[in-house]
Formats: structure tokens, sequence, C-alpha cells
């Protein structure tokens, strides 16, 4: 899929870095626990927590790397889109929708008081300094807030009705949708046949 | 004619009981080019959102080409504002979605345009504004200057019957602002603009009035208006150094 989506593996490897916290703590698993326990050289280990860790181990991997093959090949929008497409409530689209427009607006805005704090010879080291913080990310809350407000009148201003406009509509091709339903027929015929094998 | 606008004897209290309008009256006719002039705080804010019934009238009446603003009749309210485009001072105010196209659909959509008939407008008002080339980009990579240029092309594609600018010139780089100039003068729609910038002012409206204090004290041409030295300093108003009419 990798391959397919012509994303090159150095970039799925630095990106799937995020997954190593996790993957730590599925090795840990197997040393605590109840039950059956296997020798392996010095380590005793636990057979619940073995399979519970390597499923963790793999089903994260899964999940981060399709996230991941996801986030490189669809722009933002496109999956919000597809979320309002999905049925997903057209309110929670829409929020997320402005968080999209707006997450460079305010962190642009926190640089700038950043830059501000430091012109003036702020300089945070310790505890003592997150009075400071603290006043900056309440003004930046608060900033956000109001200019939540002026967009709200801006909207109405035009005639706001609960819905967003959707100018352009993509009908994806019935062999992409083909193609997509590829995995997870393979993943029903594959359960059932463990199905019907375990039976 | 009907006048685009017109203001009957306005008064507004805000809940706190700080009195801001105080009887307004104006008329402004189809075509004319008004400047709204006044020094911070005089009001010219709660005056624009009157307009479009963000602010209900509490006492006396808006007209917009004849039609009552009035809180309480939706779907009066639905025309109003659809016909008072406000282009707010903050463009990352007024540009809320993720591209400019679809900056420009929000308005035209919530009036019911659908498909083709949107896409023409939303065609149409960026290339008013020159700014058809960037329809897709994302609001947040454009210049200050296109960024305004692209919040008056999202009230044009409402067809408003009359332009309501806050503070158009400001933050704007002295090219940007005679871009914007000579859009404006081109649209040939009712303009009512708020400013501080007197050239600007003068500029673009043959018109202005002043706004002190909650009152209209002053409606004359923008040329007179500039010229009279002792009205400007009483209203905390200056042409700036060595500008001369």
């Amino acid at each position: 899929m990798t391959f397919l989506a012509k994303i090159s593996i150095l970039v799925l490897l630095k990106r799937s870095t995020i997954e190593i916290p996790f993957i730590l703590f599925a090795f840990l698993m197997p040393f605590f626990g109840t039950g059956e326990t296997i020798k392996w050289g010095v380590f005793t280990l636990y057979e619940a927590g073995l399979v519970a860790g390597l499923t963790l181990i793999l089903k994260g991997t899964i999940g981060v790397m399709l996230a991941i093959l996801l986030s490189t090949t669809t722009t933002a929008r496109e999956i919000l889109n597809g979320l309002e497409k999905l049925k997903l409530p057209k309110l929670l689209v829409q929020i997320a929708t402005f968080m999209l427009r707006y997450v460079n607006v305010v962190s642009d805005e926190m640089f700038r008081m950043k830059i501000a704090r430091t012109s003036r010879g702020f300089d945070a080291k310790g505890i003592k300094d997150w009075k400071v913080l603290g006043h900056s990310a309440g003004s930046l809350f608060i900033r956000s807030y109001e200019r939540g407000e002026r967009v709200h009148l801006a909207m109405l201003s035009r005639g706001y009705i609960g819905t967003l406009p959707k100018v352009h509509h993509i009908h994806p091709e019935r062999k992409y949708l083909a193609f997509s339903m590829l995995l997870p027929t393979l993943a029903l015929i594959f359960t059932l046949i463990d199905r019907y094998i375990n039976s | 004619m009907t006048p685009s606008l017109e203001i009957k004897n306005l008064a507004f209290e805000y809940p706190d009981g700080n009195q801001a309008l105080f009887g307004i009256d104006l008329v402004i006719q189809k075509g004319e080019r008004v400047a709204l002039l006044g020094p911070n705080g005089a009001g010219k804010t709660t005056l624009v959102l009157h307009l479009n019934g963000i602010h209900e009238t509490q006492h006396g009446e808006v007209f917009i080409a004849g039609i009552k603003v009035d809180g309480e009749n939706k779907e009066t309210l639905k025309q109003i504002r659809s016909q008072v485009g406000i282009v707010f001072q903050d463009p990352d105010d007024q540009l809320f979605m993720p591209t400019v196209e679809e900056d420009v659909a929000f308005g035209p959509y919530n009036m019911g345009l659908r498909e083709k008939e949107l896409a023409a407008v939303v065609d149409e008002s960026l290339n008013a504004v020159g700014m058809l080339e960037f329809k897709d980009r994302p609001p947040h990579h454009l210049s200050f200057g296109q960024r305004r240029r692209v919040a008056v092309a999202t009230v044009l594609a409402m067809k408003p019957e009359i332009l309501i600018l806050d503070e158009p010139s400001s933050n704007l780089d002295p090219a940007s602002r005679r871009e914007l100039a000579e859009i404006l003068e081109k649209l040939n729609i009712t303009v009512f603009m708020v400013t501080h910038d007197l050239p600007y002012a003068y500029e673009l409206c043959e018109r202005s009035v002043i706004l002190s204090k909650g009152k209209i004290v002053a409606d004359d041409s923008t040329k007179n208006i500039l010229g009279n030295e002792q009205l400007l300093k009483s209203n905390r108003l200056e042409l700036p150094k060595g500008f001369k009419i």
C-alpha cells in the first residue's frame, strides 16, 4: 500500500516513531501477569501477557501505518469532507473545519505573544515563570473566544443557515470503491475460515 | 427611487446601560458612496451592526431598499442580510472557511444557490476583486491586502444592495490601499464606508457624515467637511500633516 501511495519508506518510518512509547509498554506486558508461564532464556514470561503485548504491537502498528497513509495522501479538508459523507454529525465536522482554518491564526498569535515577551526580557526558566505563561495562555484564550464571537457575527451577516457550502462534489469511481473493499473483505474471509477451523 | 438605506431616529442602549446611539437620521441614495467618519468609540460599529439586524432596533427604524430591518421577522431578516454586505475590519474574522472559494460560496449558498449557479457567482465575485487565481488557496497563505480583497468578494457574491466597509484601508500597505480603492471605484454599487482614513474618504466618497458621541453632527460633501478644520478638530478628526484639500 505504501508503494501504491507513492510514499517513501523513510517518511513512513520517521512518522511512525510516534508509536515507540506504546511499543515499550507492550514489551513490558509479558513480564507481569498471572497464569501460565513460558521460560525463555533467563526470563519467565506470562503467556497471557505475551499474547496481549503482541496483539497490541500489531494492532498499534497497523493503526499508525494507516493513519500515516491517510494523512500523507489526503488533505485535511478532504478527510473532513469524507467524515461528513460518513455521516459524522454536521456540527462536529463544522467545528473541525473551523479548527483547521484557525489553528494557524491562533498559533501565529501565540508566536507573536512569545516574541513580545522575549523582547521585554522574559525567559521562562522555572516554576515561578509559569505565572506569566499562564497569563499569556489566558489572554490567548480570551482573544480566541472573542474572535469566535466576531466570526459568528460575520457568519450571521452572510445568512448562516446551519450548513457549510460544498463547492466540489466528489463522486468516486466504482473501481475505487471496489478497491477500498478489498481489505475488509479479506479480513472477513480470514475470520470466517478461522471460525470454521476452530468449530 | 427607494433609497438604499434609510435610518429614522435610531437610538440604542447597551445592556449595561451605556447608551451608544442617540437618534440617528440618515438617508443614502442608490449608487452613492458615503463615508462615516468619527473618533474611536463614537458608535460607528454599533450603527453598522444595526443595518443588518445583528443589533435589534430598540428605538427608531432602519430600512434597506425600502424593507424594514426587523429582528422578529425571520423572512425579511434573511433578505436583509443578503442585501447588506458588511466587510469586517479583520479579514481573519470574515474568512472562516478552509479555502477562498468555499468562503466566497458561503453567502450565496445560504441564499440557496447550488452547483453551477454557485460556481458562476463565486468566479464572478473573485474576478471583480482580481483574486480569481487564488481560488483554491487557504486564506492563511494570502497577504493581508489579498485577504481584504477576498473579504470584499465574499459579500459581493451575495449581490448586496449596499456594501458596508469597516475601516477598509486599515493595515494595508500603500499599494494594496490604492488597489482596493481602484476596485471599489469600479464596483458601481452603493457604499457606506466607516473610516478614520480621511484622505481615503476624500478619494472615494462624494459625501461624508460625522458620527460623534452617538449623534450625527455633520452631513455634507466630503470636500466641505474635510475643509472645515474647526469641525474636524472638535470631533477628534485630523487630516494627515501636509494634506490639503
